[in-house]
């Protein structure tokens, strides 16, 4: 191996390491506010992704459609979650916030898609989608289920995540689907080439973490959000609602998830069931950070991402299982070093 | 006086156990009232079911509205407002951004004042304003659980035990504080196992044994009641034998 090929190798890791920190970053936030750990992280990817692939070639994608039929469920939780004390100005929040917008956002996909949309304007289009159906994913699967225990949280995420599977497969097809490049510019230094592409994925990964770091230090709903992450009763006793930081922390988690699956399926094709592995890649970052230190694990998805390029030039067959086994000498040292935790209540 | 606070003949129950009896009590607008009793009479569970932390059967209205359809925040947005026994500070946070937080539902302008309020009441916070809550001493920790509250300008603070594990002056501080924020125009609901300091500041006193309520009246005639002073006081009056 010289040294050429070590560069390639590296910068191809820590492309991918790029990705993974975003999506590790969004997994830590959701489960540090809501106590979920979000397997359906690798759907929004998906959706992103290939909602923005089918509206480059100016077909509507299925998610729009999806995001109305969500809305539809949470306004009927809404209204039967208040069924004792209706208050017109609940009801007409709830009719906005789960009807009007994803109505508006499918006319609005109706009315731009075609095939010689601006790609700003289709990123925008899929985002908007994603944000919504995480938002109502929040509201309809674990709003009605924040007091309890972690497992039966995780069991309704495994649940969400092979729903939305499923349904990927019928929006998208069992085909792959490949999106046009944010940018075709390139420029080459010594012996690497840097694509506009991967420059987007450099950029928008470290824009990101400024955003984050910017939303969590000085502004009342970031400390709202770190709040009910900390003590959640505390926060609930300064008026903090739950139920609005678990929607702002599935609505980040989910446009990350957008916005990575947008940056990855310019350069491979993306298939319906993709988006669970490369969550899972994130997760394993997010492992490694222990589920709480947004530091560690964007480092450690920086290592993944390195070990998964190396691993698949030197054994490509062992790729996955390279990168899957890091987890274990993680998880063994830190049941060493904690101590027993006990299931949180309250 | 009209009540700000009206419980009348609340149950709380853990599963089968039920850990108060139709207990009812009263807080009148700039009272400060205070409940008294052993260690597991139930004091905590009757604060923690007013907040809707615990569900309450009965009646608990506040400012003269039945809360039983509301939540925990509802009930903060009316101006509600409990100190818990483990006072849930934000740890990883500062002291600062803590007291930001107390006031989240309140509008801008108005938590800029109420800054200024809780560090005239707190000197100490003031001082360190930048520290973070989870390395704060207890007394720090129970001024900042204290004005964390305040910040959002509650109309009746309800105190658990706010003097527990603390040292002796650090107690008589935070009760002349609590003396004190009844000319702040906020009635107060104290619970505490310090009987003598509880019952120095109080208007009026119930006494909790076993989930019920044994004895209620002004806190001056409660203190001087034989056998609350043989139980909780520890020591008995002269010329009356203790039961």
């Amino acid at each position: 191996m010289n040294t050429t090929i070590m560069l390639f190798l590296l910068q191809d890791g820590i492309t991918n390491g790029a990705i993974y920190a975003l999506l590790g970053l969004a997994l830590v936030l959701v489960f540090a506010v809501t106590r979920v750990i979000l397997i359906p992280q690798g759907e929004f990817v998906t959706f992103g992704a290939l909602s923005y692939a089918m509206l480059a070639t100016g077909q509507v994608p299925g998610t729009a459609r999806l995001a109305v039929a969500m809305g539809v469920v949470a306004f009927g939780l809404d209204l039967y979650a208040a069924r004792r004390s209706l208050r017109i100005k609940l009801v007409v929040r709830s009719v906005l916030l789960n009807i009007v917008l994803p109505v508006a956002i499918l006319a609005l996909t109706y009315a731009l898609a075609g095939p010689k949309t601006p790609i700003a304007v289709n990123i925008a289009l899929s985002l908007l989608i994603v944000a919504a159906i995480g938002l109502f994913l929040y509201r309809i699967a674990f709003q009605p289920l924040a007091h309890t225990s972690v497992l039966v949280l995780l069991i309704a995420s495994v649940g969400c995540h092979l729903a939305l599977q499923g349904l990927g497969l019928v929006f998208f097809g069992a085909e792959g689907l490949r999106g046009p490049a944010l940018s075709n510019a390139a420029f080459t230094v010594g012996p690497l080439r840097f694509t506009g592409q991967s420059i987007a994925v450099y950029g928008l990964t470290i824009a990101f973490i400024i955003a984050l770091w910017l939303f969590f230090g000085f502004t009342l709903m970031g400390k709202a959000l770190r709040a009910t992450a900390v003590n959640r009763l505390g926060a609930r006793l300064v008026g903090i609602r739950t139920t609005l930081s678990g929607q702002i922390a599935f609505l980040l988690a989910s446009v990350i998830g957008a916005i990575s699956g947008i940056l990855i399926v310019p350069i491979t094709t993306l298939y319906y069931d993709t988006g669970f592995l490369i969550g899972l890649k994130g997760f394993i970052a997010a492992i490694i950070g222990g589920l709480v230190s947004y530091p560690l694990t964007a480092v450690a998805a920086l290592v993944v991402g390195s070990v998964e390029a190396f691993s698949s030039f030197y054994a490509s067959n062992f790729k996955e299982v390279i990168v899957f086994t890091l987890i274990l000498p993680v998880l063994v040292l830190r049941s060493l070093a904690a101590p027993a935790v006990e299931e949180e209540k309250d | 006086m009209s009540a700000l606070l009206k419980v009348s003949d609340a149950h709380v129950a853990y599963g089968k156990v039920e850990a108060v009896r139709s207990v009812s009590l009263e807080v009148a607008d700039n009272e400060i009232v205070t409940i008294i009793g052993a260690n597991g009479a139930g004091k905590t569970t009757l604060l923690n079911a007013i907040m809707g932390i615990l569900p309450l059967t009965g009646l608990a209205a506040f400012a003269g509205a039945d809360m039983a359809a509301l939540d925990i925040e509802d009930r903060v947005a009316a101006g509600l407002s409990l100190v818990p026994e483990h006072r849930e500070l934000f740890g990883t946070m500062n002291v600062e951004d803590n007291l930001q937080l107390g006031a989240f539902r309140i509008p801008k302008a108005i938590a800029a004042g109420s800054f200024e309020r809780v560090y005239t009441l707190f000197p100490r916070l003031k001082e360190r304003r930048k520290q973070l809550a989870g390395t704060l001493s207890g007394g720090e920790q129970q001024m900042l659980a204290m004005g964390r509250a305040l910040m959002g300008a509650p109309k009746l603070l309800m105190l658990d035990e706010p003097s527990l594990g603390l040292a002796p002056i650090i107690v008589a501080d935070i009760f002349r504080t609590i003396g004190e924020l009844r000319a702040a125009g906020v009635s107060v609901l104290l619970v505490e196992q310090n009987a003598q300091a509880a019952l120095k500041i109080a208007d009026r006193a119930y006494v909790m044994e076993l989930g019920e309520f044994v004895l209620s009246g002004p806190a001056s005639d409660i203190a001087t009641n034989a056998r609350v002073a043989a139980s909780y006081l520890g020591f008995t009056h002269e010329g009356e034998s203790a039961i």
